[in-house]
């Protein structure tokens, strides 16, 4: 048994110690959101936030995680599809598919809550996951909008 | 029908409707199914009219990010005469489509047909449903139909000063006689269709809620994971179940066909966990020694061989024109294998049992997953159904073969009555694509001595897709498909260019790796060779490449209009800023005309930066302008990941890249601005989400010559020193 505080609520998770958190999200806590794209931290499809940074959640074991460390998904960003980012995508029309999407908003979310007026080249550094269906530019897009339509506040 | 599947399918339609089928993760399937059992009006097939006024549109086309969902359900407003704002959308089954006499036609979502081989008769669908709607309105009031008229939802009578809402009238206009002489609205007066609106299918995708084949959630369901022979025609020759059999959460350990095994557990983690720790010997079979070398000798081969080759284009004689040139040009061209990686890998779930298959899946022809689980299953196509779920990604991989979902519906044959889901592992889904063709190609050009192109002999060599996947559909053994965007005409993929002697070829060489159609499919390198050699030709004659082109474009007038405008676009013929170099294609493809020219810089050592790309397209009429704005930058992402990192290598008979740390793909700090002109002329329908991601590689790639003065005739380019010379 281990202990998680996913979206604010604590869980209890029965799964091996070396489960990547990824699966420990999709499988035992039942939050599908976060997506397995590749599994080696190439894609960043399943990007949360632990204690507020982007992390790629297929290469962190359950043993990594503490019961105190704040895991926020992407069901959890907001109650309502009301985060700054949310709204900016759904202002840009982003998504296509969608599948990378979850992972792209997250790692945006965290992107702005450290830097609220991120540069192109901050754009490029953070935001290195991948979308098959090439919705790049609007992400950037909708990253800018976003930093301007008010504070992103931390996810 | 057995009691456990009734048990869980009124379990899911009781979730479904109590919690908004949140609880259970999905509400899809059966909406539909619901709605045609008469739990809303059905107008026709197509349109269901709610009390409270909301339309749910049917869909037969799979929605995989291009838009065809929201593209398909405008039309049908568009001839309804509804509020957009209370549209939304369902997939009918293919299982309700054959019972109901194939009313929702073809469910095939590929070829970028969605929209164009579907958009008249549903446009007659919503045309139709409105005729209906206004004569039970009419009906109502006694007045005349003709009298009536509609608009957002609303019949007004305009005598009467009467009005009433679509939803009041909706069940009588159910009962009514369909109208057999429908007419549709010319384009130029479209209110919905034709405008830049937003996506339906928009607002879950932002929280997490919309539910892919990966996230299915059935009741007592059970995961797979699976591992076929890693070399393409060998099979499993043992396994050592016991060995695995007390890992966490193994409940059964299954083999699938002859060459593949999947353990079956409570959990994917521990099935894949188990599967990794599972002894398995391979019988790799005829093809454990081929390789990337021994597939391209062949391919060379294969441009001088007069072995099984066929004719796609020929024009005056061609060989006599180049034997008898004041000079001549010749190059040869590769393009390699590639996998689609769509961001979802391959998944399905299925409930067996001795009565009843039932499939969920992500797929792009719902009917070919049905008949593939009627197959499998060994069940009348009656007795199976397939619940479609929007795609995470399908590029074609979900289209042709349902090679995975045959596999879930064999492991669930051994467990009847468990769902069974089975979800690829990303190497699994790169070791076992159906990928990009491989071909080499070798062009001669004869030129006479002004610099004219008075010959051209291109002769392709390597696979053919038709040949590997509907072998029942060559022509005497000729793949026409191989000679896309290089047919003498036809309103599909016709050369744009005359040229007085003409022979373009294609020697048939299949290798044992399974090809697929791959987003645009042979445009990639047909375009790509054409467009490069032109590049070649219009150098060696000293000539500017716009201006060479556009003498052999005379008779081409809609190729010709979406080149001039992607010159006009970049500014072709006046000074680049510092650095910057330009190269443009065009080609035709999937009914559109389409051309891109990219700007990029290559600095001194060597790293190439695409700057711009200008695109456009003619796609006769354009149905969402925003969402083929998407489909455009889209397909550069798709056509530049190809371009500079696109390459799938085989050793020992099985291909070497197994995720995308081998498999590299264009990220965000190297996608270019993406301008995209539509020019929509009309009178005819093209596709969209292909035809210009065939000008995104040959547009760089003369561009980098420009920059360097280096010729890539291969790709990827990530095998190339760009350094000027
Ligand atoms: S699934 Fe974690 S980075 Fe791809
Ligand atoms: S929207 Fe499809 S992978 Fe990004």
């Amino acid at each position: 048994m281990a202990t998680l505080n996913v979206n604010g609520k604590v869980v209890e998770v029965s799964a091996d110690e070396s489960t990547p958190l990824l699966w420990v999200i999709r499988e035992h806590v039942g939050l599908t959101g976060t997506k397995y794209g590749c599994g080696v931290a190439q894609c960043g499809a399943c990007t949360v936030h632990i204690d507020g940074q982007a992390v790629r959640s297929c290469a962190v074991p359950l043993s990594a995680v503490t019961p105190e460390q704040k895991i926020v998904t992407i069901e959890g960003l907001s109650p309502d599809g009301s985060h700054p980012v949310q709204k900016a995508w759904l202002a840009l029309d982003v998504p296509q598919c969608g599948f990378c999407q979850p992972g792209m908003i997250m790692a945006a979310a965290a992107l702005l809550s450290q830097k609220p007026r991120p540069s192109d080249e901050d754009i490029n550094a953070e935001m290195t996951n991948i979308c098959r269906c090439g919705t790049y530019n609007r992400v950037r897009a909708a990253i800018k909008l976003a930093a301007e339509g008010g504070e992103a506040r931390r996810g | 029908m057995t009691t456990a599947l009734e048990l869980s399918r009124r379990h899911f339609l009781a979730g479904s409707a109590a919690m908004g089928g949140l609880s259970l993760g999905f509400h899809v399937p059966f909406a539909g199914e619901a709605a045609a059992q008469g739990a809303a009006p059905e107008i026709n097939a197509w349109v269901v009219v709610k009390p409270d006024d909301t339309v749910v549109v049917r869909i037969a086309r799979s929605e995989m990010g291009q838009g065809t969902l929201t593209g398909l359900a405008q039309l049908v407003a568009e001839e309804l005469e509804c509020d957009w704002s209370k549209v939304t959308t369902e997939y009918p089954t293919p299982g309700q489509n054959v019972a109901r006499n194939r009313v929702w036609g073809s469910f095939s979502t590929g070829g970028s047909r969605g929209i164009r081989e579907s958009q008249d008769y549903v446009r007659k669908g919503g045309a139709a449903a409105r005729m209906m709607l206004i004569q039970a309105a009419a009906n109502q009031w006694g007045v005349p139909a003709s009298e009536c008229t509609a608009a957002k939802s609303v019949i007004s009578h305009a005598a009467s000063g009467r009005t009433v809402t679509f939803g009041q009238v909706a069940a009588a206009a159910a009962k009514l006689e369909p109208p057999k002489d429908v007419t549709l609205k010319d384009p130029k007066d479209w209110k919905i269709a034709g405008k830049p609106l937003k996506r339906l299918d928009t607002a879950d995708k932002l929280t997490g809620k919309q539910v892919y084949g990966m996230d299915l959630k059935l009741p007592g369901m059970l995961n797979a994971a699976i591992k076929d022979c890693p070399v393409f025609g060998g099979k499993v020759k043992s396994f050592d179940a016991a060995k695995i059999q007390s890992m966490p959460g193994v409940r059964k350990v299954v083999p699938v066909g002859d060459s593949a095994v999947a353990v079956v557990a409570d959990t994917w983690w521990q099935a894949k966990t188990a599967l990794d720790a599972l002894p398995i010997v391979w019988d790799e079979g005829p093809n454990a020694k081929v390789s990337s070398e021994t597939i391209a000798e062949m391919l060379k081969a294969g441009l001088d061989s007069n072995d099984a080759v066929f004719v796609g284009n020929a024009v005056g004689d061609a060989r006599a024109a180049i034997a008898t040139a004041a000079r001549t040009v010749e190059a040869i061209y590769s393009y390699p294998f590639q996998n689609h990686a769509c961001m979802e890998v391959m998944n399905a779930t299925a409930l067996y049992t001795p009565e009843r298959c039932e499939v969920w899946t992500p797929t792009q022809n719902g009917e070919a997953a049905l008949a593939a689980a009627s197959e499998a299953s060994g069940l009348p196509i009656s007795k199976c159904d397939v619940h479609k779920i929007h795609l995470g990604g399908g590029f074609g991989r979900r289209g042709a073969v349902h090679d995975w979902v045959r596999q879930v519906v064999a492991i669930a044959k051994e467990m009847p009555g468990t769902p069974v889901k089975l979800i690829w592992s990303r190497e699994e889904d790169m070791l076992h694509g159906r990928y990009h063709p491989v071909t080499q190609c070798r062009l001669v050009g004869a030129l006479d001595a002004s610099g004219n192109l008075t010959g051209l002999h291109m002769r392709i060599s390597g696979q053919s897709i038709v040949a590997g996947i509907f072998p029942q559909n060559l022509q005497n053994g000729r793949d026409t498909v191989v000679f896309q965007g290089l047919n003498p005409t036809g309103p599909e993929a016709a050369i744009g260019y005359t040229i007085p002697n003409l022979l373009i070829d294609h020697a048939m060489r299949n290798t044992h790796v399974p090809p697929g159609f791959w987003r645009g499919v042979n445009l990639n390198h047909n375009a790509i060779y054409l467009e490069c050699f032109m590049d070649e030709l219009a150098h060696a004659a000293g000539q500017d490449p716009l201006a060479f082109r556009r003498k052999l474009m005379a008779h081409h007038p809609k190729h010709l209009a979406v080149l001039n405008a992607v010159a006009e676009g970049i500014g072709w013929g006046s000074p680049a800023p510092a650095g910057v170099y330009r190269g443009l294609a065009q080609t035709m493809g999937f009914g559109s005309y389409v051309a891109g020219a990219a700007e990029v810089s290559v600095s001194d050592d060597g790293k190439l930066k695409i700057h711009r790309i200008v695109a456009a397209t003619d796609p006769g009429h354009a149905v969402n302008p925003d969402q083929i704005a998407a489909q455009v930058e889209g397909s550069f992402v798709y056509g530049l990941s190809a371009c500079l990192y696109g390459e799938c290598t085989v050793k020992d008979g099985r291909i070497e890249q197994e995720n995308f740390d081998t498999y590299n793909v264009l990220r965000m700090d190297e996608m270019p601005k993406v301008e995209t002109i539509i020019l929509p002329s009309g009178g005819f329908w093209g596709g969209v989400g292909e035809p210009t991601i065939a000008v995104a590689a040959p547009a760089v790639l003369n561009a980098i010559f420009a920059a360097t003065g280096k010729r890539i005739r291969s790709l990827p380019l990530k095998h190339h020193d760009l350094r000027r010379a």
